[in-house]
């Protein structure tokens, strides 16, 4: 344990103060940590992780995207083993992804210390989900450390390295959006370097087989009890003393909530989630009256309290679903009567406008789901921008699950063979590699007759424009090899295969058509990069001719936001025009109008086409 | 005028007795930046943050930009005083509200104070494609429809400014944020000089003068309209989209069977899915409610097989 502590101590050498966001501050404190490889998966809120280790110079830290979160675990372990400090950040669902590697680590342990930083999602802010790692965790039997700012992110991390190697455990590092991406102010230390200690070299250790799972299982149960009395003395821990008639235990993101609203209350803050610090928490009820526990999403601090004996309060005055806030909370404490009621919100009586995302103007994967409503397809998505198509105008996506499930799902609905309707699957290209392989091949090997649509738009563009395999260039931006869709999905015997140009609408709907009519499975590559990531796009915007349009909403039916109403009215319908700010010039509505009304505003010459 | 004051806010400091902990969230300072995404809602916070930092208070600003880049909402919390806690603003507790699209300000309405709250919304509209889904005719934009005229009587406090056409005033469209953190700076107590080497880090190089100029073009707007509340209008009008007339008509479809190939055209491209092939494999209007008589299957159909009639309600009547 003095190891621990000196390790902290040492980062007192520079003291500098800086904005930062959590995500910036998890990288700084892995970096000051000494650690050697980071590897992830790019996914919202956790994504800004990685492309900061990035910043950090190459010779201090490998930085690399994987192809999906268990590979990046799988990577992490890999360099631990060898001796070297490493890292894997991921979203909330990607821990399901890496979830098999996880659990088998936990049993190996470590060499050099392991970190898994992993961002939650509460408000489901952009997530298919609202899971809550800390569930997880008691699964796995993994330390779990709770940062409630930018700062604590940075010391807590830095600190989770040497956890691990100390009590031989893989750490997760658990944020939340509003951790990931609030600035706050950080006093930053310098790197400390730590020496390789080559290959672990202990195959009972490090190879899972029966007999060795047998030992190491009680090993692992034995770590949690240690972890358990190590956070009941950390000093991590805060407890702010005050007013006894009741007492909050909460942890990380939800404390400076608590703060806001009640400052003079008993507070306990865990450092950790997982394993609870039992005695502390006995030692601290034991001084209050009545106990409440403050947690986003489940209750899962609450349950195990409650089995130490003691009657904590929790969900029932707290929602398990969402996001915390202090309004939240300040109702839930009015509610057991702790603090007077909040005075009722003055009422604006102004009704909100619906404001949501859309594909950009210019979106390469606007044609394929145009031409997926035409022929009345049966659509099982899969998850990046494209999944946008799933409302109106384009309202084109049947089911969508969670990442590379579209390919397995359209199997599925092949076999069960209860619909005339041509069946396809769309999925991004980045989702392709992460999880559509497998499926595709299997697909193939059950002789499904499925369409698949690799939406190649050359970019990971949900998340914000990151590189992938296919895009031939690596996270710190150096060339690599470029996978070619075609050549895999020949070699795994796809015998209908063809790429397009989807700004091309009569050769996507061709495509399309010979396809689906085609008996087997069939993949339809549309390919045509993304108009913000890596480069912006921009080429001439067209016009509408007012004369001449009939307010058919033809192109409306698009969605493309450079294109709105003007006062103009046919037939007591609103005209269109052009926004040319935001239109690219992709031509996609010129190629759909009817009365032909949409125009270059110039003759298009040689130098202005978008290449 | 509502003057946020920062300084008496230090002043306290040093006498603040360990009671006076509960008033603690009042002394913190609220600013909640709004806007669309694209539109620069973070590149303001990150001034206003910085600035508050170097003098020496303590911020968080946080924001959720997950969805910015596709045209969603973008919302992004400043606060700052002697000790921060909650990451964003409760319901009804900024002192500041600044949009940059109209609409936006609107929707945040509910995290102002009302009693004391400024309110500093950019007139421009940005309609997004959702508002002009309706495709009955007669149908209107879904755009909130409140003025600034019935905003400004609403809040404590409230400016309305077009900022884009002030921009184009000082020949750079892209100064329209400088001028809104010139609007913002005369509720809050820095220093111009601070906010300008702020802003400087921020914007490119060659530009501080323009902004410059635009940042006091903001600050003297406000200023002038506090203090000639007659003679200056604290709110740019905006256009106004006309009510089209309400749809009165009956629609039906005439279907020449002989000339329908059944190519499935209409079927397909029909954007209310009101078509069909019965089993003669003849084009049918399947869902008479949903049609409105947007014509395009009339247009697309190769062999005019189909004729959309629109019949004013009274004038059918009549005939009867
Ligand atoms: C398991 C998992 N990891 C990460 C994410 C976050 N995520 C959502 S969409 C997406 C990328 C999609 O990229 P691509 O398939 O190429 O489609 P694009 O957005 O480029 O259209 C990612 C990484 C997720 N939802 N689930
Ligand atoms: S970011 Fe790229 S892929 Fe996403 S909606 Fe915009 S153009 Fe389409
Ligand atoms: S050409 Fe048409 S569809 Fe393409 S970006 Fe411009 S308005 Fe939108």
């Amino acid at each position: 344990m003095n190891k621990l502590d000196s390790v902290r101590s040492s980062k007192k050498l520079v003291d500098q103060s800086r904005p930062m966001t959590g995500n910036e501050a998890i990288a700084r404190g892995a970096w000051e940590a000494g650690v050697k490889v980071a590897a992830a998966y790019p996914g919202t809120p956790s994504t800004e992780i990685l492309e900061n280790m990035a910043t950090y110079n190459a010779d201090d830290v490998v930085a690399q995207w994987s192809t999906n979160e268990k590979v990046s675990v799988d990577t992490a372990i890999g360099a631990s083993l060898s001796g070297v400090r490493a890292l894997a950040a991921m979203k909330h669902v990607g821990l399901n992804v890496a979830a098999d590697s996880v659990m088998s680590v936990t049993y190996i342990g470590v060499h050099a210390g392991l970190v898994i930083v992993v961002c939650d999602d509460p408000g489901l802010h952009s997530s298919q989900n609202e899971q809550d790692t800390r569930v997880f965790a008691r699964l796995a039997n993994i330390p779990v450390l709770e940062p409630a700012d930018a700062q604590e992110a940075l010391d807590f991390t830095r600190l989770a390295f040497d956890l691990s190697e100390f009590f031989d455990t893989p750490v997760i590092v658990r944020a939340t959006t509003r951790l990931s991406h609030t600035r706050s102010s950080v006093s930053i230390g310098p790197r400390t370097e730590v020496e390789p200690k080559g290959w672990v070299d202990d195959y009972r250790k490090t190879v899972m087989i029966p007999g060795h799972a047998r030992i190491r299982h009680p090993v692992v149960v034995e770590r949690v009890e240690k972890l358990s009395d190590y956070f009941s003395a950390s000093p991590l821990n805060r407890w702010d003393k005050g007013d006894r008639s009741y007492g909050i235990i909460t942890h990380g993101t939800c404390y400076p909530y608590v703060k806001e609203v009640v400052p003079d209350a008993s507070i306990l803050k865990i450092a950790a989630s997982y394993p609870l610090p039992e005695k502390l928490i006995q030692e601290f009820t034991a001084t209050v009256d009545r106990v409440i526990v403050v947690e986003e999403l489940e209750p899962v601090l609450e349950v195990e309290i409650r089995a130490l004996g003691i009657p904590a309060e929790g969900k029932s005055l707290f929602p398990r679903v969402g996001e915390l806030a202090p309004e939240v909370l300040r109702e839930g404490l009015a509610r057991a009567g702790l603090i007077e009621a909040a005075t009722a919100l003055h009422d604006w009586q102004v009704e909100p406008l619906a404001r949501p995302p859309v594909l950009c103007a210019g979106c390469p994967h606007t044609t394929s789901y145009m031409a997926l409503r035409a022929i009345d397809a049966l659509v099982p998505g899969d998850i990046g921008c494209y999944t946008l198509a799933a409302v109106e105008p384009l309202q084109s996506i049947d089911v969508t699950v969670c990442m590379g499930a579209s390919i397995g799902n359209a199997v599925g609905m092949a076999k069960a063979n209860t619909s005339d309707r041509p069946i396809v699957a769309t999925i991004g290209d980045s989702t392709f590699l992460h999880s559509g392989i497998p499926p595709l091949i299997d697909a193939v090997y059950n002789d499904a007759n499925i369409t698949v649509i690799i939406l190649d738009n050359k970019i990971t563009a949900m998340t914000g424009g990151q590189n992938h395999p296919g895009t031939g260039k690596t996270l710190r931006g150096e060339q690599t090899h470029e996978v070619d869709y075609e050549e895999l999905c020949k070699s795994v015997g796809v015998k209908w295969i063809k790429t397009v140009d989807p700004y091309d609408t009569g050769e996507l709907f061709q495509a399309l058509r010979e396809a689906t009519e085609f008996r087997g499975v069939s993949v339809l590559i549309s390919y045509r990069p993304c108009v913000l990531d890596p480069v912006k796009i921009k080429g001439p915007a067209l016009v509408v001719k007012a004369a001449t349009c009939t307010a058919c909403q033809a192109c409306m039916n698009l969605g493309c936001p450079a294109i709105t109403w003007i006062d103009e009215l046919f037939e007591d319908k609103h005209k269109v025009e052009i926004n040319p700010v935001s239109c690219i010039g992709c031509s996609l509505c010129a190629q759909i109008c009817p009365s032909d009304c949409i125009q270059p505003l110039a003759p298009l010459t040689e130098t202005s086409v978008i290449s | 005028m509502d003057k946020l004051s920062v300084q008496e806010t230090k002043s306290k400091k040093g006498g603040r007795a360990k009671k006076a902990k509960t008033q603690k969230a009042e002394m913190t300072k609220n600013v909640l930046i709004v806007g669309v995404g694209g539109q620069g809602v973070i590149m303001i916070s990150k001034v206003l943050a910085l600035l508050c930092q170097t003098q020496g208070y303590q911020v968080k600003q946080s924001e959720v930009h997950g969805m910015a880049k596709r045209g969603g909402g973008v919302f992004s919390h400043v606060r700052f005083g002697e000790e921060v806690w909650s990451p964003t603003i409760p319901m009804g507790e900024a002192d500041v509200l600044i949009a940059l699209e109209w609409a936006e300000g609107l929707r945040w309405l509910p995290h102002l104070k009302h009693d004391t709250g400024i309110f500093i919304a950019d007139t421009q509209q940005i309609v997004p494609p959702f508002a002009c889904r309706n495709r009955t005719a007669g149908a209107q934009t879904a755009y909130v429809k409140e003025t600034p005229t019935e905003i400004l009587e609403k809040v404590a406090d409230g400016y309305a400014l077009d900022a884009g056409g002030f921009a184009e005033e000082l020949g750079n469209s892209r100064v329209a944020n400088t001028i809104l953190l010139g609007a913002l700076s005369a509720s809050l107590d820095f220093a111009d000089e601070d906010w300008l080497n702020i802003i400087a880090k921020f914007v490119p190089k060659g530009s501080e003068k323009v902004n410059e100029q635009a940042f006091m073009k903001g600050r003297d707007w406000i200023i002038e309209v506090r203090e000639n509340p007659e003679e200056m209008p604290r709110e740019a009008t905006q256009p106004e989209m006309p009510i089209p007339p309400a749809g009165d008509v009956d629609i039906s479809l005439d279907i020449i069977d002989d000339w329908c190939k059944s190519c499935d055209i209409c079927v397909r491209l029909c954007p209310e899915r009101c078509l069909e092939l019965n089993e003669q494999q003849i084009v049918r209007l399947k869902k008479p409610d949903a049609c409105t008589g947007c014509r395009l299957c009339e247009w697309l159909c190769p062999d005019f097989a189909i004729t959309v009639n629109r019949t004013p309600v009274n004038k059918k009547k009549e005939a009867a």
